[in-house]
């Protein structure tokens, strides 16, 4: 009678290690079919998955032998980088029970450095469907993957820990949303061409707002980031025209005054008749006056209460964590019940 | 016994709201599931009971004010099933279940239902089913003007609880709003329409009232500055008064309102 296969986890995350070693163990997408083959081929290692992504590198694998196994991996580390792994800081071997939790972990985005960002999914199958067709995988890293889909899946659909934005463009789009339902009717205006105030339009134009309108006090740059996103560059001192244009409003300019205030609105929201105008305060000093706010129909929000709710989404997803887990720990059993029971794969009885 | 399905229907629209509210405050809220099974079930208990009642009377059952609460109800969740749904407003169900469940429960344990005021002739049935088909989508307006509040007050104050995420639009809401007051306008109409054809009508100042209604729903539905937000409000308003203004002339017309 001959034990079971074991399964195991080497790797290293933005948790454990910068950018600047995180790279040096990277496998690029060219090279895995070879590193695959090459991680396979080691004794002890009966099936091998890598996960390579910007945020982290694990290699996965099946074995007979722990210790035999353990020492391939970090050997084939060593040989791809140059450098010594060394366990646990920064690497992190798992075993067992916690290379497999770790696994329905990372699928589930609670590694993840955005907690419940779903990227990290597409690219664990990814890792997983290179590997099945470079020939590494067989039935133990099958079920394993496989079974990990499906945790994810579950624990997104079962829980929350995907919902409520968590960064300022997230925030941005999901009010505008809140407001408007469907973006692709809206028109947005960009004031001042900002890094924040590009980012916030680039995430309100992947929801499909229809068009934006990009005013700098240097044409040439607003002419520049207009063409660059799609939209029309308009001159500065044309913009308080096109207010009755625009359902939301973008200003992250450097000025030192206010540039949109109560008072060169009212007008406007009277005009408007009813429909809102969403106003999005990206600088400091701000550039749009607080009393905008007040006037109906019009939805202020500056820098501070975007990073707030950005904050306080974040916090929501950490909260949830915990009934994530419930759903993963059921997952774990499961799965290493299936474990024991598995028959041994043909090719390691022969 | 001829209850029971009333009392089921009320049970479904509890059920409903008190499921929403867990999901709500555990974050688990999902559109479409539990909400709107428990609608759907409350509202074919509410039609079985109707059509039980209409059966036993041989007329339309507006015959007092227990059967009008009910009929109200009824258009309420008949207006939620097809508005609600339209616009994926799920959460509508949340906040029209327990407006439902508390008309409901008014009616089983408020006025008495021995009494039936007889429906003098095809007319004044036809008056009493409009008009209070009418006023159930103006109840379900007043619901997503409720809603709309809720929802600015928490964007402009910048403090967005739980429950605002599960929120829909609020363009959908104005829009659902607005539809629900035509909806609601048009039926009036009929109903008003069908008054003029009775000889002596029963309740004059409940009719009287029914006209200014009219004068002041078309009003909110043709003034063009009426934006969202005011709008939300004055739907709100028409409703609440209407329904103390008929309570009160059910009770001073001794029932014959209603």
């Amino acid at each position: 009678m001959r034990a079971p296969l074991h399964i195991l986890c080497l790797g290293l995350s933005h948790q454990s290690a910068p950018v600047e070693v995180r790279e040096r163990f990277a496998v690029p997408e060219a090279d895995l079919r070879k590193g695959l083959a090459d991680l396979s081929s080691r004794p002890g290692i009966a099936e091998a998955v890598i996960v390579s992504t910007c945020n982290r590198v694990e290699y996965y694998a099946a074995a007979e032998d722990i210790e035999m196994a353990r020492c391939a991996l970090l050997q084939f580390a060593e040989e791809r980088s140059g450098l010594a792994p060394t366990v646990p800081d920064p690497f992190y071997a798992l075993e067992g029970t916690r290379a497999i939790e770790h696994l329905f972990r990372v699928v589930s985005g609670l590694e993840s450095m955005v907690i419940g960002e779903t990227e990290i999914l597409g690219q664990v199958k990814k890792a997983y469907a290179a590997a099945a067709a470079a020939g590494t995988t067989s039935r133990h890293m099958n079920k394993l993957f496989q079974r990990s889909f499906n945790v994810a899946k579950e624990v997104r659909s079962h829980t929350s820990i995907t919902r409520g934005p968590v960064s300022v463009g997230s925030v941005a789009v999901e009010l505008a949303e809140k407001i408007f339902g469907r973006l692709d009717a809206c028109h947005a205006m960009i004031l001042g061409a900002g890094e924040t105030s590009e980012l916030t339009a680039r995430a309100l134009l992947s929801r499909g707002v229809k068009s934006i309108f990009v005013a700098n006090r240097t044409y040439d740059r607003a002419a520049a980031l207009a063409e660059q996103m799609g939209g029309e560059a308009i001159h500065f001192e044309e913009c308080e025209g096109r207010y009755h244009e625009i359902d939301i409003l973008i200003s992250s300019t450097a000025a030192k005054h206010l540039i949109v205030t109560q008072a060169k609105l009212a007008p406007v929201m009277h005009k408007r008749e009813g429909r809102p105008l969403f106003v999005i305060d990206l600088a400091v000093p701000r550039d749009v006056e607080p009393a905008v706010n007040d006037l109906e129909g019009a939805y202020l929000y500056d820098i501070d209460s975007l990073q707030t709710i950005a904050r306080q989404g974040m916090e929501a997803r950490r909260d949830e964590i915990a009934h994530c887990q419930e759903h993963i720990d059921a997952h774990v059993g499961a799965f290493e019940e299936w474990m024991q029971a598995a028959p041994y794969p043909p090719h390691l009885t022969a | 016994m001829d209850r029971l399905p009333l009392i089921l229907s009320t049970f479904c629209f509890l059920l409903g709201f008190v499921a929403t509210v867990r999901a709500l405050k555990m974050g688990r809220f999902r559109p479409h599931r539990f909400n709107l099974a428990a609608m759907g079930a409350g509202f074919l208990f509410q039609t079985v009971f109707l059509y039980q009642r209409g059966v036993s009377l041989g007329h339309c059952p507006l015959t007092n004010l227990f059967e009008g609460l009910i009929f109200v109800s009824w258009s309420i969740t008949f207006f939620y099933l097809v508005i609600g749904r339209a616009y994926r407003l799920s959460l509508l169900g949340a906040f029209t279940e327990p407006l439902v469940f508390l008309i409901q429960m008014a009616a089983l344990f408020g006025p008495s239902d021995t009494h039936h005021q007889l429906l003098s002739n095809r007319w004044v049935e036809m008056h009493a089913a409009f008009s209070l088909m009418a006023y159930g989508a103006f109840a379900l307006a007043g619901v997503a003007g409720l809603m709309f509040l809720f929802q600015e007050r928490q964007l402009k104050t910048r403090r967005l609880g739980a429950i605002f995420f599960q929120m829909p639009a609020m363009i959908d809401l104005f829009e659902a709003n607005r539809r629900l007051l035509w909806a609601g306008f048009m039926l009036l109409s009929i109903g008003l329409a069908a008054a003029t054809r009775i000889p002596v009508h029963p309740a004059p100042a409940a009719l009287i009232w029914g006209g200014a209604m009219w004068v002041v729903y078309l009003g909110l539905l043709l003034a063009r500055r009426v934006g969202p937000h005011r709008l939300a409000w004055l739907s709100m308003a028409a409703i609440c008064s209407s329904a103390v203004a008929l309570c009160a002339f059910n009770h001073f017309s001794q029932g014959a309102a209603l």
